[in-house]
């Protein structure tokens, strides 16, 4: 299997915390389409391979992955400091932001401007995690699945949870084990 | 609005929660935490379950509009469990929610990042990153379809789908510039 290194690191807590702050806040309706492209493409801290498999891990995980992502990475890096790092950099000022907003909306109500504005922020939003995805797949060539397993995978995932609607658990169960089962085996035969 | 009433708003909301409620609010949302699989999204039909309809401390609307504010603003969307803490039961509310959603999954988060590091050579953890990653790829598909669903009627949609794919995957600008031309398309009307 090729090992990929990351081609730069972090270099305190102090720097994961300003790069997650930056990074969220870019991150208008999420954050994993900027969180891609800065710490694979800007900052170069994980490759393409690295960024999928921690976002894999994420995933499967409850609670929000952008979240677990930086906090396993911050983990990684500088321990619990890392981690706490991490996750307060994304968090404390578009906490502030949301807060105010929040207050604005109960004291101002809805104004059909504004409605619409959430609605078409929405539309791009949307665009942005298929951006992602478009991103992340060519990290699947080196899947020991095979490319024809791993894109059968992703379409059935797609039809579950899109088109069949799915609860995700079930989706994880159904997929995600015969998934795990096939990559054991296949990483067996070719040691 | 009296300055005494300002600060017993902003702490403990616009209606003011007890002790009771607050504990309430704090062990429904840690409940969720641990079975919020694919991030606290996933969970928004079991909070409103107990904030608008079991509760009722907010319209539906108001519901509405914290899901709506936490996608809008920069950072994770995880950060709408924080408007509806505010909502609820202003600063004290915010605790209780944040608290709930995050402390339980970042704990198990961290932990399942140190094992997979651990035994990250290990045929099973190579198995099991290598068969999630199809999964994830397929989500955020799939996440994307969904958001997008209820505007597949409208064409300037589409076309702002298209120029946010554009702009991500063909130039090297920043993603705010689709956020902002989404918003400006929807404050206009057009979406």
């Amino acid at each position: 299997m090729p090992e990929e290194v990351a081609r730069a690191a972090p270099a305190s807590p102090a720097a994961l915390f300003r790069a997650f702050n930056r990074l969220a806040m870019m991150g208008f309706g999420g954050v994993l389409p900027v969180a891609q492209r800065e710490l694979v493409e800007r900052l170069g801290w994980l490759t393409r391979e690295q960024f999928l498999e921690l976002l894999s891990l994420s995933q499967v995980l409850p609670g929000p992955n952008v979240i677990n992502l930086g906090l396993i990475y911050g983990d990684r890096c500088f321990g619990w400091r890392g981690a706490l790092a991490a996750c307060a950099g994304m968090l404390l000022l578009p906490l502030l932001l949301v807060l105010a907003a929040t207050a604005a909306a109960l004291r101002f109500g809805d104004v059909p401007a504004v409605g619409g504005a959430l609605r078409g922020m929405g539309v791009v939003a949307a665009g942005l995690v298929l951006a992602t995805a478009i991103r992340l797949a060519p990290g699947l060539r080196a899947n020991p699945l095979g490319r024809v397993a791993a894109a059968g995978f992703v379409a059935a995932t797609v039809l579950m949870v899109a088109v069949l609607r799915w609860p995700l658990p079930l989706v994880v169960l159904a997929l995600g084990l015969p998934g795990i089962a096939l990559a054991a085996w296949r990483l067996g035969k070719a040691p | 609005m009296s300055h005494p009433d300002l600060w017993q708003s902003l702490l403990w909301g616009p209606v003011g929660i007890g002790a009771a409620e607050w504990w309430r609010l704090f062990l429904h949302f840690t409940a969720l935490s641990l079975v919020a699989i694919g991030g606290a999204i996933t969970t928004v039909s079991e909070m409103q379950r107990l904030v608008v309809a079991q509760e009722g401390w907010l319209t539906p609307v108001q519901f509405n509009d914290c899901i709506a504010i936490g996608q809008a603003m920069p950072g994770p969307n995880v950060l709408f469990v924080a408007a509806i803490g505010y909502s609820v039961g202003g600063l004290a509310g915010v605790a209780a929610t944040m608290a709930g959603s995050l402390l339980p999954s970042a704990v198990l988060a961290v932990g399942a990042g140190r094992v997979g590091e651990r035994y990250a050579q290990s045929r099973g953890v190579r198995a099991f990153t290598a068969g999630l990653a199809p999964l994830t790829i397929g989500l955020l598909l799939a996440t994307g379809a969904v958001l997008l669903r209820p505007l597949a009627a409208e064409p300037v949609a589409w076309l702002l789908v298209a120029g946010t794919l554009w702009l991500m995957l063909r130039t090297k600008r920043n993603p705010m510039w689709a956020i902002a031309a989404g918003a400006l398309a929807g404050a206009l009307g057009w979406v």
